[in-house]
């Protein structure tokens, strides 16, 4: 029993870093409407900075500076913000499809530095050791699994408290507004561009925060854990959730990770160990059969998206306006 | 209420000069001068191609003229953006209504308001008296404005339940959320139906009497006719005419333009 909630906490520790990862997405994507398919980079960006930042010196790598956790986590989400800000001033006055194509090779890009610049990365090994949250507790599975799952149940309340801050707001409105017609917004006095930069970076600081910490409750990050699947997961999350809702964000991380995991379990239980490799492709099909199961039946994800943006107008809202949330089926 | 009377003499609140817009080989609009007085309602009529919505592009800075000179109070915005230009004072409809449409109606009129601490980051998280004041300030705003385009009842609804008619009414609250004092109105009355078009005349001609200066772009030469003191009319990208709206429907010039050799 005691394993089972072990495990429970590990396992919801693990799906709550990928919600972070996809609340940030929800402020490019379910806010603002940008494209980003390179996910995956700018998480690997925010993992190795705060990884480089907390291990302890190494012989043969930079870094190794030995700082604490929390300013790793902070490191990592401003590294991947000022990364996510020069691509933005860069692509951000493209149509959406060359932005997903800038993404894209600006993650493919990453992931090769990460796998080539070894004095920096460590390279194909990556980097070990990272610290993680309550480390002396580690001897008690069930107490550093709880200890954890409360420091990132924490992280992902701030993070939602501040975003739904921020984007419940005529800030928050502008981006929807830009989402929906960028042309009509333009004539309404807003600055496109200068919104969408803005929205970038918060959400690249978001997605980096969410990649440091994982990288410190894995214990352990390589190249390999950045690839474009990475990026699909995350999309799936936000869109079973229900773009454009933070809870919903959350909700999407919890589930689709559920699905991974259990999928997972049953791959390496059922198929015989030289077939398992072959058979983890599974996973994948049945994230997206997922997908598809709830665009056709819930076409705007299990929670929808909030219409009232501002949480100004709830208090103000007439009866007629009361609807806080509701999502819909048109 | 008393309409005040523009006065053709006084400095124009907004002027062209001899705009040209060429698209590689055709010129959508070919030297056009033109001048609006303050307080003026002037329509700019048309054949279809004659260049009037692309006028309309480079007036409100969606499209950058060739060559040729925009002064908008005095100042030259020839290069400004369409975010600039409302700025200082002047703003537009589209042809076909461009409502946010996933946003509330009363949310897309909030958008419309000018200058809110509440749309800059650093005043949402260090400033939440002053937007939260400011909001509720432009709330009050727009549903005035909703009450008086008739939209109340459905503020509350997402943009995309709106029949044409009141999306143009709902593009024109949005705008008016902005208080610009020079209006460029591109086809108010296109598509919509009879009871709902002496709506939207009275609204603008209510707008007109308290000083704001319109352009008019409008197919519906009844319409012209009533509310506008002086037509522009444009054909194959020139000027072809301009006087009073009874003077120029018998000009021979506009009805060969509209007619063609059935005329």
């Amino acid at each position: 029993m005691l394993d089972l909630v072990a495990y429970g906490a590990f396992f919801l520790t693990i799906a709550l870093t990928y919600a972070v990862i996809c609340l940030g997405l929800n402020v490019q994507w379910g806010q603002t409407g940008l494209f980003n398919v390179g996910i995956a980079g700018f998480v690997a960006v925010g993992a190795y900075t705060s990884a480089i930042l907390t291990t302890p010196a190494t012989a043969d790598r930079f870094g190794g500076f030995d700082l604490p956790i929390i300013v790793g986590w902070i490191g990592g989400g401003l590294a991947t913000a000022f990364v996510t800000f020069l691509l933005g001033a860069l692509t951000l006055r493209l149509r959406s499809d060359y932005l997903a194509i800038a993404t894209f090779g600006a993650a493919v890009v990453i992931q090769l530095c990460m796998l080539n610049l070894v004095p920096l990365t460590g390279g194909p090994f990556g980097i070990g050791f990272i610290p993680r949250p309550f480390g002396a507790l580690a001897g008690n599975a069930l107490a550093f699994g709880l200890a954890n799952f409360a420091v990132i149940a924490v992280l992902v309340l701030v993070v939602y408290l501040v975003l739904e801050r921020l984007v419940r707001s005529p800030w928050g409105r502008v981006l929807r507004a830009i989402r929906e017609d960028e042309t009509a917004a333009r004539g309404l006095g807003k600055n496109p561009v200068r919104y969408r930069l803005e929205a970038f970076a918060i959400g690249g600081f978001v997605m980096g925060l969410g990649g440091a910490a994982q990288a410190h409750f894995i214990g352990f990050i390589a190249p390999d854990n950045y690839l474009p699947i990475l990026t699909f997961q995350v999309w799936a999350m936000l869109i079973v959730g229900g773009s454009g809702n933070m809870r919903g964000a959350i909700l999407g991380a919890v589930l689709v990770w559920g699905i991974w995991a259990v999928s997972g379990s049953v791959v390496s239980s059922v198929f015989p160990a030289d077939q398992q490799a072959r058979a983890a492709a599974l996973q994948i099909v049945l994230i997206g059969v997922a997908l598809c199961a709830v665009l056709l039946i819930r076409p705007r994800g299990i929670l929808g998206e909030v219409r009232i943006v501002s949480r100004h107008l709830l208090r103000d809202a007439r009866p007629k306006a009361s609807a806080k949330e509701r999502p819909d089926h048109a | 209420m008393i309409e005040p009377e523009p006065d053709p003499h006084s400095d124009p609140v907004l002027e062209a000069r001899a705009l040209q817009m060429q698209f590689q080989g055709l010129k959508a609009v070919d030297g056009i001068s033109l001048a609006l007085a303050p307080g003026e309602m002037l329509g700019l009529i048309g054949p279809n191609g004659a260049g009037k919505t692309t006028m309309f592009n480079m007036l409100a800075g969606s499209l950058v003229p060739t060559s040729g000179q925009i002064m908008l109070n005095g100042q030259d915005v020839t290069k400004d953006r369409p975010e600039q230009r409302l700025g200082s004072g002047l703003g537009r409809t589209f042809q076909i209504p461009r409502p946010f449409a996933e946003m509330t109606v009363l949310e897309n009129v909030l958008t419309g308001a000018r200058d809110q601490a509440g749309e800059s980051v650093f005043h949402t998280w260090f400033s939440p008296r002053r937007v939260a004041r400011e909001e509720h300030q432009n709330v009050e705003k727009a549903r005035h404005l909703l009450d008086f385009l008739l939209l109340s009842r459905l503020e509350g609804e997402p943009a995309r339940v709106l029949s044409g008619g009141q999306r143009k009414l709902l593009e024109l609250a949005r705008l008016l959320m902005a208080d610009p004092s020079v209006l460029l109105l591109d086809e108010p009355a296109a598509g919509v139906n009879p009871s709902l078009l002496e709506v939207i005349m009275e609204r603008i001609q209510a707008l007109n009497a308290q000083g704001k200066a319109i352009l008019l772009i409008e197919h519906n030469m009844d319409m012209v006719s009533r509310m506008c003191s002086r037509v522009f009319v444009m054909a194959a990208g020139r000027e072809l005419a301009q006087g009073a709206p009874s003077d120029v429907i018998r000009d021979p010039r506009v009805i060969q333009a509209y007619l063609g050799d059935a005329a």
